[in-house]
């Protein structure tokens, strides 16, 4: 056969250089467990490695220079305008080069996807638990992906140095200019001298194609190699367990799989790059600083930060002699700078309020962690109005509502909006704990309707099938904070002194508060004996089963759980 | 009983009399105000003209413009802002407005072109003003589309937009989209300045430049978009929800469609 | 057909290992949970298989244990090599091929698409997009769904269960690591020689200040640059795109707004980033007017500087005050200008006073005058900075 062949030839080749035979195998036979939510890291993946074979096209024929030149290409309303070189090898690279469209098409869509995905993912992550210990690396190496994706995006599209992304170097340049004390060092630095300047556009170039790629390479890495090193997370299931990993090995299913998403990567954004037009930069015109349209906004992942700024009101503080322009260097570094400290943070703020510090391999229900999935949601409600005020004016403009009203309904929704998010999706998650538990306390409803002889009327239900039993019990327990019942006189233990101990404790309190789950799990039907009860007695009349174990409040005496 | 007493009660009898009345009385006011038809003794084709547009002008504008187009609290002076800017108002349907609003938007015309004619020649014939271009003064043979685009992105597009494809404004306004704007009306509203948009006079754009800021308008707008759909040419923004409502939930869909087990049915 | 390869829930059997808490899946559940849940019969989902994997202590010894270290090897194998209903997987093989073998035209098409097409106008590029991206999607379409159909229904569904081990080291290992390590630290003498150990720290540290250092000259300090512009007294005011002078008796439409710039600086971006500048003609009575003031000399707020204007047009710095937009969108019943990157609105008959939106100071007002043949030309310069607010600025 023909592998044998390969592997008497290649392989052996390798294997007398390299060894591995064990360890490769050990790679091999690795068990993957398998959701499709866990594919959404792939998504981004995919997305780096198409940027980075368009980009390597594009470099072929992009022009990183600011030297004026006189149009008089194939695009007929801009000849005889004067343009930056930049913008005429884009020009020149959209309509003269065969797929020059396609690609630059593709790789903008790319960036989209790239950034659109890890949005995805990371919220994945958040709302199962995933980035709990021993993840917490893996968490804070995406918060810098994401990080690195935003300035790779920003710098990538003010390549082509057009009307628009000149606009939001502009915005740029006046948002570092407005920094105290450093500020204007660091915006003559960046740009050599007053805005334009010669040499941002190559700058940004090398920074584009060379540094920040090569920084994400190293990072996807050591993310990836994270991943497979401790095992992915699973979903909760039948037979699968913290201590295990259920699925299919890497060899041949996970490879044949990824090999799949990743060809449906590439076909969506060939799909969205053929029939989606993407920056035309030749409708915005070369950029110059006398021009404006209505309608400017940048690309979706920076326009959190661009609603930020439209929607602080116009406060300043002038002081001996120099100028704090708040409504400036606020915007631009306070929400973000919120939004990911507390990201940053999350994963060792849970272990100090939980007191958990063991491992966790197995995903949450994001019901079954009210605080988590609201606070989430919260943020997201947060980030979401800002982003959404980005987009205002064509808001105002769309949607008939008067300009200045969509500024301030942002800036109050700012505020309450987070706040009746949390209470709204808490409640939500204590909604379908309270649903679980009845289809756990109840079994399932067959929709079967039978009279029983006394006359009265009832529905057969069902017992849960293995693998949603396994779901609907899986509950993170939280281990017991060493607080306890105590005298007022007794010394609190170590970690739950003076007002940060009290505090933990109010935290602890709030965080694990949860649906009490039921004592019994449903065996059988009412009032009959049949069906093939789980763990349940069976007999005439219907006993009722019990699974030992199945609370998911925290206790003192046995915080453990079965995980059947 | 006469034909019509039996038939006092069909469902529409109400209607029929209300309509015969309103006819009645149209037709008397149309008649006694007709009165007011200039009394010029020539009947050359501009004064017939001038006269229909004053009744028509009567009929359809004076409510707000007042009975000599001299203004209202609702309704700027006609007095001098000369037949283009009727032309432009009333071509584009704008005017005679529906409601008095944030600012009035292009809708269907009621007047046709003859109509537009005679109540523009008699705003002329009041107190001046810019006259309507002829086809040659829109014309884009020999612009020069680069000045045009020039001149449009430094001036224009903080309200239209890159390519004309609007913006807000102030107070519920809005700058329309210029993609049903004929040359003649983009000329004519460079040169009035319609409602919240600025005057261009023909000294500060001079003529061919206008000409050239028409060449680019209808030669952007014209053009086919070789990316593939537009998304409405505003920008990133539409880029985004494409990036989220279309790639990520196809790679959703497609990531469900690997993962799914078979032969289990969903609980 | 269960094994299990360890009696106890460490996988691997490690001595020294850590065990797993309890509320985490520890010792008294794991056995069980590897067995597999109830094993009922009528559960006929893909055959389980549970395996440990090798403790990574063993998979690195070089001489390999009979059984490869990774326990009881199971008899039937590790994957199977058919799927489970081959009557479907015939038919799945029939599309499958049926996919790829469209995908392989595409792949061609797109070849002859390339060669056959050309660009150089909108049209062209258009049917170029349209050809290379739809053969290109179809060719990743057809694959994605060819492979996918191939993982689900020709290979065979499985399901196997391998034991996690807690990441921590085991405690012998980290005691030898520990000894290891230490035992090197005072090999090397890092640590009983302070002077040798902190001379090294200390001459390394200019090394560490040397690539920040060397980009000083990355650009020119600020200086005074961001508080002038080019504008001087004398340099005529030239419309944008056309380089026109502007005569002040043929600006004379009330309403009329037009972007200019300095003579002899339209072409010169960095000049006119700062110098953009929009006049406005208003009629008699609306411009709300304060002092007269020599230019260049501070002024009150919220009034237009009579002196600085010409039979009522007023010109005013382009550049928005808040992060430097040129701001030209001008509603001339409202007298407004609304700068559309954030909303912030200026009233231009107040000397461009914030009204709304995030800037926090009015545009700054050009002195404009007329020279001998009546154009438009500035008799100063600015006031203040235009622009963005920064640190320096007072």
């Amino acid at each position: 056969m023909s592998v044998d062949r390969a592997l008497e030839g290649t392989g052996n080749w390798l294997d007398e250089r390299l060894g591995g035979a064990k360890g490769v195998r050990v790679l091999l036979r690795k068990i993957f467990p398998d959701h499709w939510t866990f594919l959404l890291g792939e998504i981004n993946l995919y997305s780096f490695i198409i940027l980075l074979l368009t980009g390597t096209f594009l470099t072929l024929w992009f022009q990183p220079s600011m030297t004026d030149v006189v149009y008089h290409g194939s695009y007929v309303p801009l000849r005889g305008v004067r343009m930056s070189e930049a913008y005429a090898s884009t020009l020149h690279i959209s309509f003269d080069v065969r797929g020059g469209l396609l690609m630059r098409q593709i790789h903008h869509w790319a960036a989209d996807l790239f950034m659109a995905g890890i949005f995805a993912h990371m919220i994945r992550i958040f709302f199962t638990g995933a980035y709990r210990k021993p993840r917490e690396i893996n968490w804070l190496i995406g918060i810098v992906l994401l990080t690195l994706g935003m300035l790779e995006g920003l710098f990538g599209y003010s390549l082509p140095d057009d009307l628009l992304s000149g606009a939001g170097l502009r915005i740029l340049e006046g948002v570092i200019q407005s920094v105290p004390i450093v500020g204007t060092y660091l915006a003559f630095f960046l740009f050599g001298g007053p805005f334009p300047g010669h040499v941002i556009i190559p700058r940004l170039y090398i920074i584009h194609v060379l540094l920040i790629p090569g920084l994400i390479l190293a990072l996807i890495t050591v993310h990836l190699f994270l991943t497979f090193y401790q095992k992915h997370t699973q979903m909760a299931g039948k037979g699968r367990t913290n201590t295990n990993v259920v699925g299919a090995p890497f060899y041949p299913y996970f490879l044949a799989k990824t090999g799949a998403f990743f060809f449906f990567t590439f076909a969506a954004l060939a799909i969205a790059a053929t029939f989606v037009q993407i920056n035309p930069i030749w409708l915005y015109g070369p950029f110059n600083p006398v021009a404006m349209s209505a309608g400017s906004q940048p690309d979706f992942y920076m326009g959190m930060l661009e609603g930020a700024l439209r929607v602080m009101p116009n406060w300043q503080t002038v002081l001996w002699g120099h100028t704090f322009a708040w409504n400036v260097f606020v915007p631009a570094l306070v929400p973000l700078g919120l939004i990911f400290t507390l990201a940053a943070f999350w994963p060792f703020l849970e272990q100090w309020v939980t007191g958990d510090r063991g491992e966790h391999h197995m995903n949450d229900r994001p019901r079954n962690a009210p605080t988590r999935t609201a606070i989430g949601i919260a943020t997201i409600t947060f980030y979401g109005i800002l982003w959404a005020e980005g987009a205002n004016d064509l808001i105002a403009d769309h949607l008939d509502i008067p300009l200045y009203w969509t500024t301030w309904i942002a800036r109050v929704t700012i505020f309450v909006g987070p706040v009746i998010a949390y209470w709204l999706t808490k409640r939500i998650c204590f909604g379908l704990q309270r649903k679980d538990y009845h289809l756990l306390e109840h079994g399932v409803e067959t929709g079967i309707i039978r009279q029983l002889p006394g006359g009265e009327y009832i529905e057969e239900t069902r017992p849960l099938d293995e693998d949603a039993l396994a779901v609907l019990t899986s509950r993170t327990s939280h281990p017991a904070l060493p607080s306890g019942e105590r005298a007022e006189s007794e010394v609190p233990p170590p970690g739950m002194r003076g007002g940060l101990g009290r505090v933990r404790e109010r935290l602890y309190k709030v965080v694990t508060e949860s649906v009490p789950a039921p004592e019994h799990i449903h065996g059988n039907g009412h009032g009959n004996g049949h069906g093939d009860g789980q763990r349940a007695e069976t007999d005439g009349t219907g006993g009722r089963g019990e699974v030992a174990g199945a609370t998911g409040a925290p206790t003192e005496s046995h915080p453990g759980e079965d995980q059947h | 009983m006469s034909w019509i007493t039996a038939r006092r009660r069909h469902p529409a009898a109400g209607y029929v009399v209300i309509a015969f009345v309103l006819v009645i009385i149209g037709t008397a006011y149309a008649v006694i105000t007709s009165g007011y038809a200039s009394a010029a003794p020539q009947a050359t084709p501009n004064s017939a003209q001038i006269a229909e547009g004053r009744s028509l002008f009567l009929a359809n504008c004076a409510t707000c413009h007042g009975l000599y187009a001299e203004g209202t609290s609702q309704a700027p002076s006609l007095i001098g802002v000369g037949a283009a800017a009727v032309n432009f108002q009333v071509s584009t349907g704008r005017m005679p407005a529906a409601e008095l609003g944030a600012q009035n938007d292009r809708k269907p015309g009621r007047l046709n072109a003859t109509e537009t004619a005679a109540i523009a020649a008699y705003i002329q014939s009041l107190g001046g003003g810019p006259t309507v271009p002829s086809p040659a003064q829109v014309s884009s043979a020999g612009a020069n589309v680069g000045l045009g685009q020039q001149l449009f992105v430094a001036d224009c597009a903080a309200c239209h937009n890159f390519v004309g494809a609007g913006g807000a404004l102030t107070y519920g306004k809005a700058a329309p989209a210029l993609t049903a704007a004929t040359p003649t009306q983009i000329y004519e509203a460079m040169l009035t300045g319609p409602e919240a948009m600025p005057v261009f006079n023909d000294l500060t754009i001079t003529p061919q430049e206008k000409r050239d800021i028409i060449a680019y308008v209808t030669q952007v707008r014209a053009q086919p978009n070789p990316g593939g759909f537009s998304l409405g040419r505003v920008g990133p923004v539409t880029e985004g929800l494409v990036a989220f409502l279309g790639m990520l939930l196809f790679l959703v869909l497609a990531a469900l469609w690997i993962t799914a087990k078979h032969g289990k049915a969903h609980e | 057909m269960s094994d299990t390869n360890s009696p106890g829930a460490t996988g691997g059997g490690d001595p020294g290992r850590a065990s797993w808490p309890e509320y985490l899946g520890g010792e008294s559940h794991g056995a069980a949970a590897a067995a597999g849940g109830s094993g009922r019969p009528e559960d006929q989902g893909p055959p389980r298989r549970v395996i440990g994997t090798p403790s990574p202590a063993a998979s690195r010894t070089l001489l390999a244990q009979p059984d490869g270290g990774d326990g009881e090897e199971p008899v039937e194998p590790f994957t199977p090599p058919e799927p489970q209903d081959p009557v479907r997987a015939g038919k799945a093989e029939r599309i499958v091929v049926a996919c790829f073998v469209i995908a392989l035209l595409a792949g061609l098409g797109f070849l002859v698409a390339y060669s056959l097409i050309g660009v150089g106008s909108l049209t062209a590029t258009l049917h170029s997009n349209l050809a290379l991206g739809g053969t290109l999607s179809l060719v990743f379409l057809l694959l994605a769904v060819g492979a996918v159909i191939w993982v689900r229904y020709l290979m065979p569904t499985v399901e196997i269960t391998e034991q996690r081990h807690l990441m921590r080291s085991a405690e012998t290992d980290r005691e030898a690591f520990k000894e290891t390590f230490e035992e090197g630290a005072a090999t090397s003498q890092f640590v009983r020689r302070p002077l040798v150990r902190r001379t090294l720290i200390a001459a390394t540290l200019p090394l560490a200040l040397i690539p920040i250092w060397v980009l000083r000259d990355l650009g020119p300090l600020p200086d005074k640059s961001l508080d002038n512009t080019v504008w001087r007294k004398g340099l005529r005011l030239l419309a944008y795109g056309t380089g026109r002078p502007i005569k002040a008796a043929e600006f004379n439409s009330p309403g009329a707004l037009i972007s200019v710039g300095p003579e002899g600086f339209l072409a010169d971006d960095d000049a006119m980033a700062k110098a953009a500048v929009i006049i406005i003609k208003f009629r008699p009575g609306e411009l709300v007017f304060g002092p007269s003031t020599p230019p260049g000399h501070p002024t009150p707020a919220n009034v237009v500087i009579p002196n600085w204007t010409v039979d009522n047009i007023v010109a005013y710095s382009k550049i928005c005050t808040h992060v430097g937009c040129p701001a030209a969108l001008y509603e001339q019943t409202t007298h407004h200008i609304l700068c559309p990157c954030h909303q912030s609105t200026f009233d231009a008959a107040q000397g461009a006073k914030v009204l709304f939106g995030p800037a926090t100071r009015a545009l700054p007002q050009l002195p404009i005058g007329v020279d001998a043949q009546g154009f438009l030309i500035a008799t100063g310069p600015f006031n203040e900075p235009v622009g963005p607010s920064y640190w320096e600025r007072s």
